[in-house]
């Protein structure tokens, strides 16, 4: 069986994220930039399932510019056995990522794609049950646990009421939620092996892609600044400065 | 414990900071079949960098000719200088000294050129493995060095083997370039163990701080080069500030003071913002945002300072061995002319053998020979070394004395019979409130289970001896708010909050027991600066 698992560039989960003057999005000159967390998380599971035997190969994809290849050798050094990127100087929206991986999963037969739950940059969470839909198979989404069991797979999900245990049948789609694992750390040498494992490129044109935008993002705007406190003698004055301020 | 994994290169540069990435490189370009490897600490190259910067393009000519057409990301040709003595609300213009005229020179991002530096030295086929910190030595069973171990990662605050436990493996190369900046803690065992600094006075440091803003429009102007002296510090306090105007509405400010300082109470962090405040520095500022701060210690200790640079199977560079020179307030040109000199050195006769000769005969330490005496000058006081640093300047370092320079940790004064002077500072209100406001913009991870990486080697001196003589200086010296006295039923306990560290080695220098360790935590922690 083959896993394919879906990675994002995103800023950096430590990165303090500040919009751009203008409102036309998010700063990101000289911002680290990484494997979306729950990509890792992904590729993570995907790897322990190969690992336990339960998979031969797996597979790493992103659609994005060339700088989109640091990350997917990110993936090969955790692990994985060969990329794809699929090239596109443009930011996809999630029926257009979907659209990408259902034409690779045309190409690739899997037999289980694993994708983060959301991308940590656009917070969508669209593209697992997207890519489901169009590709006619089961999904399971925010999973914590997995386990795989021949043409079926046992899922644990977590949901409002508590953890939902579910059975699908494979082919199929799991989004991984944060509890599901905690990613390895990469081994130096394992760097050096991923420059040598195949990465292919692939371009919209070559999968037959059309991507068009369902939404159009009008500006960015910052949280609104928190305004100066002030310190208030006794409950006497937070009444009055409450009052002032029409909050009472 | 299993066997280490191990794998062997012809050349281990420890730092990718401009001496290492200028190491590598020019051993590329001269002999491209060697496997060089560069072990970066920091999660991505550059992100552990902080510097003015105002750079002489010097040695990027040499090392890389054709530069200027490919430029790093943040290069802003100087326009102009000026220099102002500053009292709390006045300022004055000084004469530009000419060690610190910069026509010529860039104001660059040294993060933002360290990572440009890196992909050039990964064009070349360099191996750059940045997340990965070099916690130890390997020697050989000569006892020379041989390669470094790579720290463990996954280890629990208390020792314990995390599920994603895994073992550091052992780089293995007949030559290790330590080229780790300031203070760099392999750097220190060494210089211990082979025992480097015999002939040499101490090292000694000054402790920088900066901030990159975005500024209101038309507040910046691209290519303005201001350094400012005297007020918030004393006379008897060595330091000032640089602000340095960047494009796209951007200024780089920071503020750099001695670690010979003498008052136990002196808070340098509170200094820096004081600075921020004076009118001169607040119009500039008001209204604008900040987009990354943090500090980093400055070797400052010179010619007399420098150690010995070469040990069997290692050598020193850059920072690491100390430089930098002081009145130029500049250190990139000279780490990356040592950079390229140990190159050329282990290109030509592959050994490390003859390489303190050849720098001590280079322009690297002509330059600091030059300059010697001008940063000791200070000592006693801002006037007497301002005068004494003109003779020098105008004699271009040709009298035939050399002061000497002394330790940092042995300057704070104890409370006991000190009195601190009179410092005007003023209730300021730009941000960052505090220390704490400010590491957020560092952007610093650790890791909260792992083991602390700020090693006390007395522990019971913090809650007695330090707290009657000094009244733990390190809860003030920490530009990161790493180190707190918490009341602990009646006594007061050290707490140290080492997910804050930013890796200055501020700690490590200026404790007055030097009993505070700093070693590498996990690979990949530490700050994610940007731009600075």
């Amino acid at each position: 069986m083959k896993i394919l698992v879906g990675i994002k560039r995103v800023v950096d989960y430590n990165v303090r994220i500040r919009v751009l003057p203008d409102g036309s999005g998010v700063d990101t000159d000289g911002v680290k930039m990484s494997v979306n967390p729950f990509d890792e998380i992904a590729l993570e599971e995907a790897l322990r399932i190969k690992e336990a035997g339960k998979a031969d190969e797996v597979i790493v994809v992103s659609a994005g510019g060339d700088e989109c290849q640091q990350q997917l050798r990110t993936g090969l050094a955790m692990g994985a056995d060969r990329a794809i990127q699929v090239q596109t100087s443009e930011a996809l929206q999630p029926l257009s990522v979907a659209r990408v991986f259902q034409k690779v999963i045309e190409r690739e037969d899997p037999g289980l794609v694993i994708l983060g739950k959301q991308a940590i940059d656009d917070d969508n969470s669209q593209t697992a049950q997207m890519l489901a839909a169009l590709w006619d198979r089961p999904q399971a989404t925010f999973a914590s646990s997995m386990e795989i069991n021949g043409e079926s797979a046992t899922i644990i999900r977590e949901v409002d009421a508590g953890l939902e245990t579910i059975e699908i049948d494979l082919p199929a789609v799991v989004s991984v939620d944060l509890r599901m694992n905690e990613p390895r750390f990469v081994k130096l040498p394992d760097i050096m092996k991923a420059k040598r494992k195949p990465l292919e490129v692939l371009s919209l044109e070559d999968l037959g892609v059309a991507v068009t935008d369902q939404i159009a993002v009008s500006h960015f705007t910052p949280p609104p600044q928190r305004e100066k406190g002030i310190i208030v003698e006794d409950t006497a004055q937070l009444v009055q400065e409450l009052k002032n301020r029409g909050l009472l | 414990m299993t066997a280490r994994e191990i794998m062997e290169y012809d050349v281990i540069v420890v730092g990718a900071g401009p001496a290492g990435l200028s190491c590598a490189i020019r051993l590329k370009q001269a002999k491209p079949e060697l496997m060089i490897a560069v072990i970066e600490k920091a999660s991505e190259v550059g992100a552990h960098i902080l510097s003015g910067a105002v750079i002489e393009p010097g040695p990027l000519d040499d090392l890389l000719p054709g530069w200027r057409d490919d430029p790093p990301p943040v290069c802003i040709p100087v326009e102009k200088d000026e220099i102002w003595l500053l009292s709390q609300k006045g300022k004055r213009r000084l004469p530009t000294p000419p060690q610190q005229k910069n026509h010529g020179n860039f104001i660059v991002s040294l993060g933002a050129m360290c990572a440009w530096l890196a992909s050039k030295a990964e064009a070349l086929e360099v191996d750059i493995f940045p997340g990965y910190a070099a916690a130890e030595i390997r020697f050989t069973p000569e006892g020379a060095v041989g390669g470094v171990i790579i720290g463990d990662m996954g280890i629990g605050r208390d020792g314990r083997q995390k599920d994603t436990y895994m073992q550091g493996i052992e780089i293995h190369a007949p030559i290790t370039i330590l080229s780790e900046g300031v203070r760099g803690h392999l750097s220190k065992q060494l210089i211990k163990k082979f025992d480097l600094d015999r002939d040499s006075d101490p090292q000694t440091y000054g402790i920088g701080m900066k901030e990159l803003w975005r500024v209101q429009p038309g507040k910046s102007k691209p290519g303005l080069v201001q350094h400012t002296a005297g007020w918030p510090l004393d006379g008897n306090t060595y330091g000032g500030s640089f602000i340095y105007h960047l494009d796209k509405d951007r200024i780089a400010i920071g503020f750099v003071c001695g670690l010979d300082y003498q008052d136990p109470e002196f808070v340098p962090f509170e200094a820096f913002q004081q600075m921020k405040n004076h009118p001169m520095v607040h119009e500039m500022l008001e209204g604008g945002e900040i987009l990354s701060s943090g500090a980093r210690a400055i070797v400052e200790g010179g010619y007399q300072s420098l150690p010995k640079t070469e040990m069997p199977g290692a050598l020193i560079i850059g920072d690491s061995a100390g430089t930098l020179n002081v009145p130029k307030i500049k250190g990139t040109h000279q780490a990356m002319r040592c950079g390229i000199l140990a190159a050329d050195h282990v290109a030509q006769t592959s050994a490390v053998e003859g390489f303190d000769a050849r720098l001590r005969d280079s322009e690297v330490v002509r330059e600091l020979y030059k300059v010697r005496n001008i940063r000791p000058a200070f000592y006693n006081g801002f006037w007497r070394g301002f005068i004494r640093a003109a003779i020098e300047t105008v004699t271009a370092g040709k009298l035939p004395t050399t002061l000497s320079v002394h330790a940092d940790d042995s300057s704070l004064q104890k409370l006991a019979g000190y009195t601190a002077p009179d410092r005007q500072w003023v209730d300021r209100d730009l941000p960052p409130r505090d220390r704490l406001a400010s590491v957020y913009f560092a952007a610093t991870e650790h890791d909260e289970d792992q083991p602390v990486h700020l090693q006390i080697l007395e522990p019971d001196i913090c809650s007695t001896r330090c707290v009657e003589e000094y009244n733990n200086p390190c809860t003030r010296f920490c530009p990161a708010h790493v180190y707190e006295m918490v009341e602990d039923g009646g006594s007061r306990q050290l707490q140290i909050n080492a997910a804050n560290c930013v890796h200055c080695k501020t700690c490590d220098i200026k404790d007055p027991y030097q009993i505070i360790n700093w070693v590498t935590p996990e690979g990949g922690s530490g700050p994610n600066y940007q731009n600075m």
